[in-house]
């Protein structure tokens, strides 16, 4: 702060990129200011990816200049954005994890002796570079081994490493537990007191309020807004995302529960085999589950499905003992699961809207002699394209080139065109848009007040505390704490994830 | 019908351009041949289809047509145990030889290359070892079995060929190719391979029995094998242990490739592999024909089939761009 310099870090003036049949950014303008955290928002679709690409130097604009220091410049190659100190870190890990810390932090860039990599200086150099992200591991450390967390902060090492002025970070935060994103907002605080500047992208506002000085918006690839410091809160930055007011952003009608839905007792999992879960849901009832990742939350789901065996315990769904060794049991016990990834197990990417909807239903839609029953798939796909809005040219589309929200969408109609009594949600909202989040918390209330009895795990705390009627906390593979409407806050539900159980009302 | 557009186009090109070169290549005699021998390898090649379609592979389908061969002559002229004895025997084999490797590859998670590379081993080992490694027949005995193998039905005669006899592996191959055409199609077993060959946690999560199903998968292959090796062993009526049947699994993934099916796995159609399968011993055919080198056979035939992936390849992406494009036009109107 001694000397305030004349230009901003860097500028982005007027840009636009065109794909193909879409223009994905719009005479947009950015600003980012030297030791400042920008936050750069927006719905899936809304041009971020396509802008940070463009300061990567993985694409090149169409028109528009990129400016640091305030003079132009070209980056036509992710080298040359090296050059100019721009490093991205993707959402999804770019590292060997085969090899050690070290090896990835130069991976590429090694430094040589005798024309043999030099061992000892990539050590040396390691430890610095981990030291600044406050990263206590051994450089020789296999990647692998290291939790995700900590896998992040070697990719930010590597960045550093490159003399990074801008460091953009895209979702950095999607796969890491509350505790590791608080160890990043440190280092990303910290990193900004040493005058590294950071481009933020993330869905989650609640961070984006910690983090940033100011935060811009796009909106279908032009600039929607700025606002700064000050004027930083959820309902603003929601508004400028969806473009219109959005005052009630969680729709909570008040519940009548009905009869206990689900129950399980003294239930034991392979993952946590030290510890005996027992809850219960009721129909009509949205149940939560908190906890850090890690907890065993999505291990819990998984047995309850059949995924992974449980090792001992009942299962009771509508008042009878139900034994569930395979997601076929479970199915047929009534049990949906909309798993936690949904490229991997939610859907079958190549094959078409139709299809995916369909899949889930085969077996008890058959016709004789185990002929496809072509007209129910037809029926159910119409029906839930319109019940759930899924954005689709038409049920022959293939899903991976549905965006994120319309993919979760397939997986939810997949399910509910079997009608099942619970139904069981693992982060239904990752990684979707801010609109299509909406769409699915009505969705799940609807079902709910139609006798549904929905679980679902969430590592979004807002979620939690606008979703759910009871919340089941959960830390190290027990269930440390039941907090009822009354009982839930913020406060409460980090006590019991971190497993501060005596300040908890159980 | 669009997907196999291409491999009919290049069948179209080699046969007519043959038929061109060599007025030999249509008579009814040279038709005949090649029809046999296209329907025997369309039969192996549907059964690996169904194999490749779940991502797996199964590289020991020549090493079972050599035992089942063996096998066969061996238990009824040597052994003289009854034909229904001898069939059900081989056919039991085969199902058990295809259970063995669905269950090694389900349960224990072994890499279907390699069980059935092992296979492949093991089998011809079995086939020598049984038979003394000597040459076995039918000693012009069952005929009437033989028909199926060798048997024609005339059809008259047609114009510009002669006259033509259908050989009765071709309508074995057209029947088989219709079940499984409809298997795949039209029942859930289908759809269920299709959508674990793309996705085995999607489809186990869906609430489908995947081990179960690949298992099937290879029973049907091993038992289409095995039924493939009968009539081999029936056509040739001269069958060397040591070599019967070798290479012939690569000619059946060869025909299922140039079919359409993905060793990704999740992707097929029946009637390309049958075209596939007929495209091998028409170039064959041809190479004789046309003067060319036979020496040069293997060459060739991996030339063709190459360039033959690598324009399906380059028509592939060249669609997939124009649907994401579509794709991102119609998101964006909306």
């Amino acid at each position: 702060m001694t000397e305030s310099p004349q230009h901003p870090l860097l500028e982005v003036r007027d840009v636009t990129k065109g794909f193909p049949g879409v223009i994905a950014l719009s005479h947009v303008n950015l600003t980012l200011g030297h030791s400042e955290v920008l936050a750069l928002i927006g719905e899936n679709g809304a041009g971020k990816s396509t802008l940070m690409k463009i300061l990567a130097g993985v694409q090149e604009p169409d028109s528009g200049q990129l400016l640091i220091d305030g003079k132009p410049v070209r980056i036509d190659s992710v080298q040359s954005a090296f050059d100019h100190g721009v490093a991205l870190i993707h959402q999804e890990l770019n590292l060997s994890d085969n090899l050690d810390v070290g090896a990835n932090i130069f991976l590429g860039r090694e430094p040589k002796k005798n024309g043999l990599i030099d061992k000892t200086k990539i050590r040396e150099d390691s430890r610095d570079l981990l030291a600044r992200v406050g990263l206590n591991v051994s450089p020789d450390t296999i990647v692998e081994r290291l939790p995700i967390g900590q896998q992040q902060l070697v990719e930010i090492a590597r960045a550093l490493s490159v003399n990074a002025r801008v460091l953009i970070m895209d979702e950095p935060t999607s796969s890491l537990s509350a505790h590791e994103a608080e160890t990043l907002f440190k280092v990303v605080k910290d990193l900004r007191s040493k005058g590294v500047s950071v481009i933020y992208i993330s869905h989650r506002l609640g961070e984006v309020k910690e983090l940033a000085d100011r935060v811009t918006v796009f909106r279908d690839g032009e600039n929607a807004g700025d606002l700064n410091r000050d004027e930083i809160n959820h309902d603003r930055m929601v508004q400028l995302m969806v473009g219109r007011d959005v005052s009630q952003f969680y729709v909570r009608k008040p519940h009548t529960p009905g009869n206990v839905a689900l129950e399980v007792k003294d239930l034991v999992t392979p993952a946590n085999p030290g510890h005996k879960l027992n809850f219960a849901i009721r129909s009509g009832e949205i149940v939560g589950v908190a906890g850090l990742v890690g907890a065993g939350r999505t291990e819990t789901l998984q047995v309850l499905f059949g995924v992974e065996p449980a090792v001992s315990g009942t299962i009771e769904v509508g008042g009878k003992s139900v034994q569930i060794k395979s997601p076929i049991d479970a199915i047929q016990a009534g049990l949906a699961l909309v798993p936690e990834d949904r490229k991997l197990q939610g859907l079958v990417l190549e094959m078409a809207v139709r299809t995916n909807v369909g899949l889930a239903g085969l077996k008890r839609n058959q016709k004789k002699f185990g002929f496809l029953n072509s007209d129910q798939e037809g029926t159910d796909t119409t029906e839930m394209i319109s019940k759930l809005r899924i954005k689709t040219p038409n049920e022959q589309q293939m899903v991976q080139y549905l965006s994120g929200g319309n993919q979760q969408k397939v997986v939810l109609g997949k399910w509910l065109s079997l009608h099942p009594k619970v139904l069981l949600l693992d982060e239904p909202t990752r990684g979707i848009d801010v609109g299509a989040k909406q769409e699915i918390y009505r969705l799940m209330e609807e079902l709910a007040e139609q006798g549904m009895a929905i679980l679902f795990v969430s590592s979004e705390m807002e979620e939690i505390l606008g979703m759910s009627d009871h919340t089941l906390v959960m830390h190290e593979g027990r269930i440390t704490g039941k907090l009822s409407r009354e009982e839930l806050s913020e406060e409460a539900v980090m006590q019991l994830a971190t497993g501060n159980v005596a300040e908890a009302a159980v | 019908m669009k997907k196999n557009l291409g491999i009919l186009c290049l069948f179209l090109v080699v046969f007519i351009a043959t038929a061109f070169a060599n007025p030999d290549f249509v008579n009814a005699y040279n038709l005949e041949n090649l029809i046999r021998r296209a329907s025997l390898y369309g039969i192996i090649g549907i059964g690996v289809s169904l194999v490749i379609i779940t991502s797996g592979i199964d590289l020991s389908i020549g090493s079972m047509i050599g035992l089942v061969g063996t096998m066969l002559p061996y238990l009824l002229v040597t052994h003289g145990a009854s034909l229904f004895t001898g069939l059900l025997a081989v056919a039991a084999l085969s199902a058990c030889i295809g259970l063995f490797h669905g269950l090694l590859i389900t349960r224990l998670k072994l890499q279907p290359f390699v069980v059935t590379l092992c296979g492949l081993l093991i089998y011809r080992g079995c086939a020598r070892w049984m038979t003394g490694d000597s040459v076995q027949g039918f000693k012009g005995n069952y005929d009437s079995l033989r028909y199926l193998a060798i048997g024609k039905i005339p059809l008259g005669d047609l114009p510009g060929i002669g006259e033509f006899n259908l050989p009765v592996p071709f309508l074995l191959m057209v029947g088989l190719a219709i079940v499984a055409a409809i298997f795949l199609n039209k029942t859930i077993y289908g759809r269920y391979l299709l959508a674990l060959g793309r996705n085995e946690q999607a489809a186990r999560y869906s609430g489908i029995n995947t081990d179960r199903m690949v298992v099937l998968a290879y029973v049907l292959c091993s038992l289409i094998a095995g039924f493939g090796g009968i009539l081999f062993a029936l056509d040739s009526n001269s069958i060397q242990p040591d070599n019967f049947g070798s290479f012939y699994e690569l000619y059946a993934i060869a025909a299922a490739v140039l079919g359409g099916c993905s060793l990704r796995g999740g992707q097929g159609s029946i009637f390309g592999v049958v075209i596939g399968a007929a495209i091998l011993p028409l170039l064959r055919n041809s190479i004789n024909l046309l003067g060319m080198p036979t020496t040069l056979e293997f060459a060739i035939i991996g030339v063709v089939i190459l360039a033959g992936v690598i324009v399906d390849e380059v028509v592939k992406r060249m669609a997939a761009k124009r649907r994401a494009a579509l794709a991102a036009r119609q998101a964006s109107g909306s």
